[in-house]
């Protein structure tokens, strides 16, 4: 039921209610509107107990094991949003930043040279308001790297099918053609294919490492080496960095740029549609190119660069300092940690998905990669079950949710056919990682016993299976009151 | 395995390609790529005088699972795109021969050599 249901004429929670300030002559009055908003009319209770009701029917990290595969839903400890809310960080007005703002500028400097020092860059900025601009900036630098250059034949980006989707969509908004690299049989990058498809329109090749198979690539080195030697550029999709922060470094395999998902490894908020980050990273090369804002130190001050001083940038991508609340969450969260913490971070999510893929392995599933160690994320195929009883990932997927257990990322990456990604994340106890094979194992009895039960899953939830095909062929977006 | 036509020509990407007594070859997916991408609801088609190589995406079809590349199999000008699929995604399900993507007025139709026959194709497609 929406909250339009529950709209009763003249109900209002008084409590709630600004006082009536009259008209503002600020808005002229023909942009004022004639009739009043279809809002709903509730008390007070009626939005606590409509709201309170819908959040309890979610699933969130914070009420259920959440192995969402690729999009690390790690828990975000509470003492990050209590100090980025400190009245100092809150208060500070934008435009006087500079001025009486330092405390904030002073931890998103920090920030910069912390994620530099991480990732191995030799400068990063924090501009972009999301994973997604950052992947563009990244993309943009190395087009701007290559026009100053006057190296204007190099319109071919590579990605690897094992890419993520953003990728491709990235490197085709920045104005390349897409070229697909194909993956070899364990996993990595083909390196043959490769040495085949760069050549002098190679501008750079688009990876993640660890990749979306849940596995390191083996011969990242060699690939700098072919990419570079061709005159192309490597980029770092971040995704994946929780499971070699600390440990490994991107600037040391080689990459040039660098994206870095702050709300993945850094324990920033995840999306929502709500402000984001998308910090970026560059090599030695690129340094010139990086987008504005960027925070410097003048002996005691703190500043922003200007454009005048920093004439090759690509320009500024967000307003101010960026999404500054955000930001300072990722910087509470890295100084909490230290770099032993971080390297502990990488560690525990390594080991849970590999305790995890051994324990599910030995429960009769199949793993895609069997001759591989995970990374921090596996992949199992059950494409058995889907030949043998016509139960499909996504059938499996909807009756863990009876179970309490939010859904694995299901029939990502392409490559492989019913595919469940698993990603546990390290902060998840062993007690968990168990329980959640004894589910799985449950499941997989179902499964050969009884598969009807997983075909008209979920049972338990307030809404049952949703018809997918129909709600993406004729969505149905607007309420409309009767 | 699924529904194969002895008389197509197929590409390991999964496009079936006939050539028609035009010259123009006519495109569109094999029923096994139907059923591995599952209910489509949503296909992208190139604009009719678009110049395309062989093995260049050039169409989209889109399914709950997944968003696939279509790529032509051979080179040569786009002459025709089947329309009718932005309204019915689902007549690909339904029968993936006679929902057709796009026609191609082939530059070269010995590149057709290249593809493989039915059972050339069930037994790639087998190995996956």
């Amino acid at each position: 039921m929406l909250i339009f249901d529950r709209s009763r004429r003249g109900r209002a929670a008084h409590a709630q209610l600004l006082p009536e300030s009259g008209e503002s002559p600020a808005i002229p009055d023909y942009l004022l509107r004639k009739t009043r908003p279809a809002l709903p009319e509730v008390s007070e209770l009626d939005a606590v107990r409509h709201y309170t009701r819908l959040s309890q029917q979610n699933y969130s990290i914070d009420t259920q094991f959440y192995p969402l595969g690729s999009c690390t839903m790690k828990y975000n400890p509470k003492v990050c949003h209590d100090l980025a809310s400190l009245p100092g960080f809150l208060n500070t007005h934008p435009l006087g930043l500079e001025r009486t703002g330092q405390g904030t500028l002073a931890g998103l400097y920090e920030l910069q040279e912390m994620l530099a020092e991480i990732t191995g860059m030799a400068g990063v900025s924090l501009a972009c308001a999301a994973g997604a601009q950052g992947e563009f900036a990244g993309v943009a630098m190395i087009r701007a790297y290559h026009r100053l250059r006057d190296d204007l034949a190099r319109t071919e980006m590579l990605v690897p099918d094992a890419a993520h989707g953003t990728n491709p969509a990235s490197a085709s908004m920045g104005g390349f053609r897409v070229r697909e690299v194909a993956t070899d049989a364990d996993g990595n990058v083909d390196l043959t294919a490769l040495e085949l498809a760069v050549g002098p329109q190679t501008a750079g090749i688009m990876l993640t490492n660890p990749s979306t198979l849940g596995v390191f690539d083996q011969h990242i080195r060699a690939i700098a080496d072919i990419v570079h030697r061709a005159g192309g550029l490597l980029y770092y999709d971040g995704a994946n960095l929780n499971a070699i922060a600390g440990k490994v470094r991107p600037g040391d395999m080689g990459f040039d740029v660098i994206h870095l998902n702050l709300h993945k490894t850094f324990s920033t908020p995840h999306g929502g549609g709500g402000p984001g980050a998308g910090p970026v990273g560059v090599g030695d090369k690129l340094l010139p190119f990086l987008p504005l804002p960027v925070i410097v130190k003048d002996g005691s001050r703190y500043r922003m660069l200007t454009e005048t001083e920093r004439p090759h940038s690509i320009g500024h991508l967000v307003t101010f300092a960026g999404n500054v609340g955000v930001l300072l969450r990722a910087y509470v969260y890295i100084r909490m940690l230290g770099h032993e913490g971080l390297e502990r971070v990488a560690e525990f999510s390594t080991l849970n998905a590999n305790y995890l893929l051994k324990k599910l392995v030995e429960a009769g599933f199949e793993p895609a990669f069997p001759q591989r160690r995970a990374a921090h994320e596996f992949i199992i195929t059950l494409k058995r079950l889907a030949k043998e009883h016509h139960v499909t990932a996504l059938d499996f997927a909807k009756r863990l949710l009876d179970y309490g257990v939010h859904a694995p990322t299901v029939y990502f990456p392409l490559l492989i056919p019913e595919c469940f990604l698993i990603e546990p994340t390290e902060t998840e106890s062993k007690e968990a990682l168990d329980a959640f094979v004894r589910i799985m194992a449950e499941i997989l009895k179902e499964a050969e016993t009884d598969p009807d039960r997983l075909k008209s899953a979920p049972h338990s939830l307030p809404v049952r299976r949703l018809d997918e095909v129909r709600a993406a062929r004729h969505p149905d977006l607007a309420y409309k009151s009767e | 395995m699924s529904r194969l036509p002895d008389d197509l020509k197929y590409a390991k990407t999964h496009e079936w390609a006939k050539p028609e007594e035009s010259g123009n070859v006519r495109v569109g997916i094999s029923d096994y790529a139907q059923e591995q991408l599952g209910d489509v609801v949503y296909v992208e088609l190139p604009e009719v005088g678009r110049r395309v190589k062989a093995g260049e995406a050039c169409a989209v079809v889109e399914s709950v699972k997944a968003a696939s590349d279509i790529y032509s199999p051979v080179s040569g000008e786009i002459v025709e795109v089947n329309g009718s699929l932005s309204d019915a995604p689902e007549a690909i399900n339904q029968d993936s021969y006679a929902a057709w993507l796009f026609c191609v007025k082939a530059d070269d139709l010995s590149e057709l050599n290249t593809l493989l026959d039915a059972e050339a194709y069930k037994a790639d497609a087998e190995a996956d």
